[in-house]
């Protein structure tokens, strides 16, 4: 079996499940948010009289309404914490950052475990080995109530990457280029990542290849847990043992597809509006203006987010009548970037900091576009509306590229920037 | 099964390929509540729809439809506004399963793409059988799953867990 099929199969008691079989699994662990958590749910668990089958299984951040600019934001944030307070939800995280990062951090998600959260980024948590998939609210209602929830197992597709990414070079070129290659509606499946260039990747990298997954419209990513796995997990305060490990594919596991790449041929991409689909290397695109670069979201403002944006922008200024923002992932990455000296890089070369949560990427917070505004973006999706006017034109890219295109105020690439550095 | 299992009709509102949950539920509506964040709904793309579109009335999208986020409005956007069935070549399964658990069905229709905008369709669910009467064509789909087709006709998964804890689907 696959690492996903035998998550599955231990998750729904059984010695072995098959790619099409429907089964129902009990939930190891449940995330919601502010925005598709509480909110919708309290109602739906008092109108069936039921309590939380186990709080101890339950996390909960707020990440979308944050800080709240308005008092229809400000009553769903105080909703969200008396739901925390009433259900006893100790794991619960008010305004530390967003939902993905923050479950990273504080090593909530474990090699082997079948989790669900009510985002559809969820599948950020099989960086660490885990089954982790979205779900929509009434749904968490249902799983808040029973502990379990029907699954139809997926087709695995093991998509490696060979050699080592070259300077300049992130997770998320890897997605994007990823995204044109195979299409956004990839159903049902599990892209499980493996290959040198992925076991090279930190474990907040290798977040962004699971979490983008959703963009290919698989069900989740996964990556099999290593050394570094534990040592992450560990350094977020889980005693976890060596164990743990033992959740890998079989040697003779059936893969649907089985596709490999070249790492080292990967240019910087970029993705022209409004799809993630529509990406290219950087020089398809070079020599667009922008008004506006953002680095935000769960897939693009983590700490290794922020230090690739510093060290292109370290000694150098955002371009005139451009507007860098940056919004840290959470308030950790803002903590770690300050005592590392990366905050003060950002802020010198002409960045506006912005609070830790969802914000701009999603169309909820600080930093949402005009009509005829034209952005590039750290974040995941640039369908079009979602980040503020429909007539808006959003790219996306790496944050390598997103500080590039800053400081040049078009876009372009950000390796002939760093080797410049490297020069002087 | 609680309710009778519903046999949608109406006329057909026709979008292409990839239709997100950002066209669905857009992002600066999401703080208000439904029936304003309703009127919002496909604005993007096809700005006359919530206005014009009627009780009963189907959607049929292309590939990939509902992709993007878990917002759960996004299907609830189209109940509210009296869609009772999307017909889509392949949907998102985020939204696929929002849908259900919200009360709205949704049929793989592989052909979906012949359909002409403004069609009068006869849907049987269980069957996996579009009828378009306008044209007199015939479009077979994926048979919906008996339990999808339980949850819908108790009016979505929190009547259906009412059922299951409580003995009666009323909640």
């Amino acid at each position: 079996m696959t690492l996903s099929e035998k998550i599955l199969a231990r998750a729904s008691g059984r010695d072995q499940v098959r790619p099409g079989e429907i089964v129902t699994c009990k939930v190891d662990l449940a995330m919601m948010h502010d925005s598709g958590g509480p909110r919708r749910v309290a109602p739906y668990l008092e109108r069936l009289g039921a309590k939380i089958w186990d709080p101890s299984k339950v996390v909960i951040a707020s990440d979308h309404f944050v800080p709240p600019p308005d008092v229809d934001s400000a009553e769903i944030l105080a909703l969200t914490r008396r739901f925390a307070r009433e259900h006893e939800i100790e794991s619960f995280y008010d305004m530390q950052g967003i939902c993905h990062v923050v479950l990273q951090e504080h090593a909530h998600v474990l090699p082997g475990m079948f989790a669900v959260g009510g985002d559809s980024h969820s599948p950020s948590g099989g960086a660490v080995g885990a089954f982790m998939v979205g779900i929509g609210a009434t749904e968490m209602a249902g799983v808040l109530v029973t502990g379990e929830i029907w699954v139809r197992v997926p087709e695995s597709w093991l998509i490696e990457w060979h050699g080592q990414l070259g300077e300049g070079l992130a997770a998320k070129d890897i997605m994007l280029f990823l995204c044109a290659k195979l299409g956004m509606s990839n159903d049902y499946k599990v892209m499980q990542y493996a290959g040198s260039a992925v076991t090279a990747l930190s474990m907040m990298e290798r977040l962004v290849l699971c979490n983008m997954s959703a963009e290919l419209g698989a069900k989740t990513g996964i990556i099999a847990p290593d050394a570094w796995t534990l040592a992450a997990l560990r350094e977020g305060g889980h005693e976890v043992g060596d164990d743990a490990l033992r959740w890998q594919s079989d040697a003779g596991a059936r893969y649907e597809r089985h596709l490999e790449f070249d790492a080292g041929a990967l240019a910087p991409q970029v993705a022209a509006p409004h799809s993630p689909a529509n990406s290219a290397p950087v020089a398809e695109h070079g020599g667009v203006r922008i008004d506006q670069a953002y680095i935000g979201a769960c897939t693009g403002a983590k700490l290794s987010d922020l230090h690739m944006a510093a060290s292109v922008l370290k000694g150098r200024k955002v371009a005139k009548g451009v507007r860098l923002l940056i919004a840290p992932a959470s308030t950790l990455t803002t903590r770690e970037a300050a005592a590392d000296g990366t905050l003060a890089t950002l802020v010198e070369a002409g960045a506006i900091m912005l609070p830790s949560g969802c914000g701009a990427c999603a169309g909820y917070g600080a930093g949402v576009l005009a009509d005829g505004d034209v952005c590039i973006a750290s974040t995941a999706r640039n369908f079009k509306g979602r980040m503020g006017s429909p007539g808006a034109l959003v790219y996306l890219a790496s944050p390598y590229t997103v500080a590039a295109s800053a400081v040049r105020g078009t876009i372009g690439d950000p390796r002939d920037l760093l080797a410049m550095k490297a020069a002087a | 099964m609680s309710g009778a299992a519903p046999a949608p009709r109406g006329r057909a509102w026709v979008f292409g390929d990839r239709v997100d949950t950002d066209q669905l539920a857009p992002g600066y509506a999401m703080r208000k509540p439904l029936e304003e964040l309703a009127k919002h709904c496909l604005e993007a793309v096809r700005p006359e729809f919530a206005r014009d579109v009627a009780r009963g009335d189907i959607v049929v999208g292309g590939e990939g439809f509902g992709i993007g986020s878990s917002r759960e409005q996004a299907a609830q956007a189209l109940r509210f506004l009296g869609v009772s069935v999307v017909l889509a070549k392949s949907a998102a399964r985020i939204f696929y399963r929002n849908a259900f658990n919200i009360g709205l069905p949704v049929m793989i229709v592989p052909e979906a793409g012949q359909i002409a905008d403004g069609a009068q369709l006869e849907v049987d669910l269980a069957a996996g059988l579009v009828r378009d009467t306008t044209s007199g064509r015939e479009y077979r789909g994926e048979p919906v799953p008996a339990f999808l087709l339980e949850i819908v006709a108790d009016g979505g998964l929190i009547p259906n867990l009412h059922k299951r804890l409580h003995g009666k689907p009323a909640a």
